[in-house]
């Protein structure tokens, strides 16, 4: 759809499914004002924030995920996607809150030491936070003891790390290392992931799950946490 | 040698310094490097393609943000690769670039291949071109630009400095000269024995 023609549509005049339906392709074209709006106009219909959420957002992102899987779509269309979604939970964020709903796990996540990239794990948090899970982002360049002092503060389900290096993703090995070390390793779900890994690299250093894309980390922590819940 | 064709001119030079008339050269798409999951199975098709037609196959890779599947395509083709985590390391030798990567980790690397195409491979590679906005996710982190030049020229340093100015971090230049990829190139045709990162050190 050209430009023009989205500057036509009127959001708030468009019935509940079709401006879900919208919002979908909005997110899809990475459209961040738009889809503020259209959360803004949902509330204001009376739906509740996790209502919008899943529906609109949540369903957004993983019709991207799955485009972003199958070639279709490429980084640079999923960053804006993941934008435009940004802006929607800027709005749902204290509304989530204010309902005092439990999370249905807590993630610890952060880069590796020696290394500053962060795209990966920025998608890998908001995904997490779009399907319920209160994530702890701890940012780039963390040493060991900034992840154990982490978990120590906000006793996590989960401890998620990422690297773009080859030359720093065997610092994920020392962290995995120092918990066992320290007798707390079965407590955490390690999840891994990152440009240069793969799943022989999570296996070998120790970690429970190599994910190799945002939508894989969520699948994976609800799975995992489920597992672990179960025993 | 199956090579990226981001090294393509500096092989080429070291081969013809040394006259090395017997090693043929055939490049993989420089753009891989923005898809490293995709340069090892096009690594082997290219080794499987060629493997009749030589005496001997050498992979003109490092690592390159591989995470080792290049290395599992290499020890299951029975060839080697060269040295090292990528070819900035290659360039400037391990020692200098561990340090350059030491006294500053938001460093962003170009060689002169890169700095010759980074409007192609960067700035439209990363979809910059298309969304601006994304410029700062991708660079926010960075803080100095390091431009490992193979030669000498004006044109392709103004290039880099350019970049440099486009992402809003300092510049630095380090002449590494082919120094370098000469010694480890010598070992390969020398065959004197596997190529080991620690003879890439130099």
């Amino acid at each position: 759809m050209s430009e023009e023609e989205y500057d036509d549509i009127d959001l708030s005049a468009l019935p509940d499914e079709e401006l879900v339906e919208q919002m979908h392709d909005d997110l899809y074209d990475g459209l961040r004002d738009e889809i503020v709006e259209g959360t803004q106009i949902l509330l204001d219909r009376g739906w509740a924030a996790t209502k919008v959420l899943d529906e609109a957002l949540v369903e957004g992102m993983r019709i991207v995920g799955i485009d972003f899987r199958d070639g279709i779509l490429f980084v640079p269309e999923v960053l804006m996607s993941a934008n435009a979604m940004k802006g929607g939970m800027e709005i749902l964020r204290p509304l989530l809150a204010e309902t005092g709903a439990e999370p249905i796990g807590k993630m610890v996540i952060g880069t590796v030491k020696g290394d500053i990239h962060d795209i990966g794990k920025n998608l890998v948090s908001m995904m997490m936070e779009g399907a319920g899970f209160e994530v702890i982002d701890l940012g780039i360049d963390n040493p060991v003891e900034s992840y154990l002092e982490a978990l120590e503060q906000h006793q996590p389900d989960i401890l998620g790390m990422s690297a773009l290096l080859t030359t720093t993703m065997p610092y994920m090995k020392v962290v995995i290392d120092t918990l066992v070390e320290q007798g707390i390793r079965d407590d955490y779900i390690v999840l891994v992931g990152g440009a240069p890994l793969n799943e022989e690299f999570g296996k070998a250093i120790g970690a429970d799950a190599y994910c190799r894309d945002a939508a894989v980390a969520v699948e994976t922590a609800q799975a995992k946490i489920a597992e672990k819940r179960a025993a | 040698m199956i090579a990226c064709g981001a090294l393509a001119h500096e092989l080429v030079r070291v081969r013809d310094l040394n006259n090395w008339n017997h090693i043929e050269f055939q490049c993989l798409p420089a753009s891989l490097h923005n898809h490293p999951e995709k340069i090892p199975e096009a690594v082997r098709e290219k080794v499987r393609e060629n493997r009749d037609h030589f005496s001997k196959i050498f992979i003109g890779y490092a690592d390159c943000g591989t995470g080792g599947l290049l290395d599992k395509v290499i020890s299951e083709e029975g060839i080697e690769r060269l040295p090292g985590a990528h070819c900035y390391e290659l360039f400037a030798g391990s020692e200098k670039f561990n340090a350059l990567h030491e006294s500053e980790i938001g460093t962003f690397y170009l060689t002169d291949y890169l700095a010759d195409n980074f409007d192609r491979l960067i700035i439209e590679g990363l979809g910059i071109d298309r969304y601006p906005e994304l410029k700062d996710q991708y660079f926010g982190h960075y803080k100095k630009l390091v431009y490992l030049a193979q030669k000498e020229d004006p044109k392709t340093e103004q290039k880099a400095c350019k970049a440099a100015e486009f992402l809003g971090i300092a510049y630095q230049q380090e002449l590494t000269g082919d120094t370098e990829l000469n010694e480890v190139l010598k070992v390969v045709v020398n065959d004197s024995g596997p190529v080991s990162d620690k003879q890439a050190q130099g």
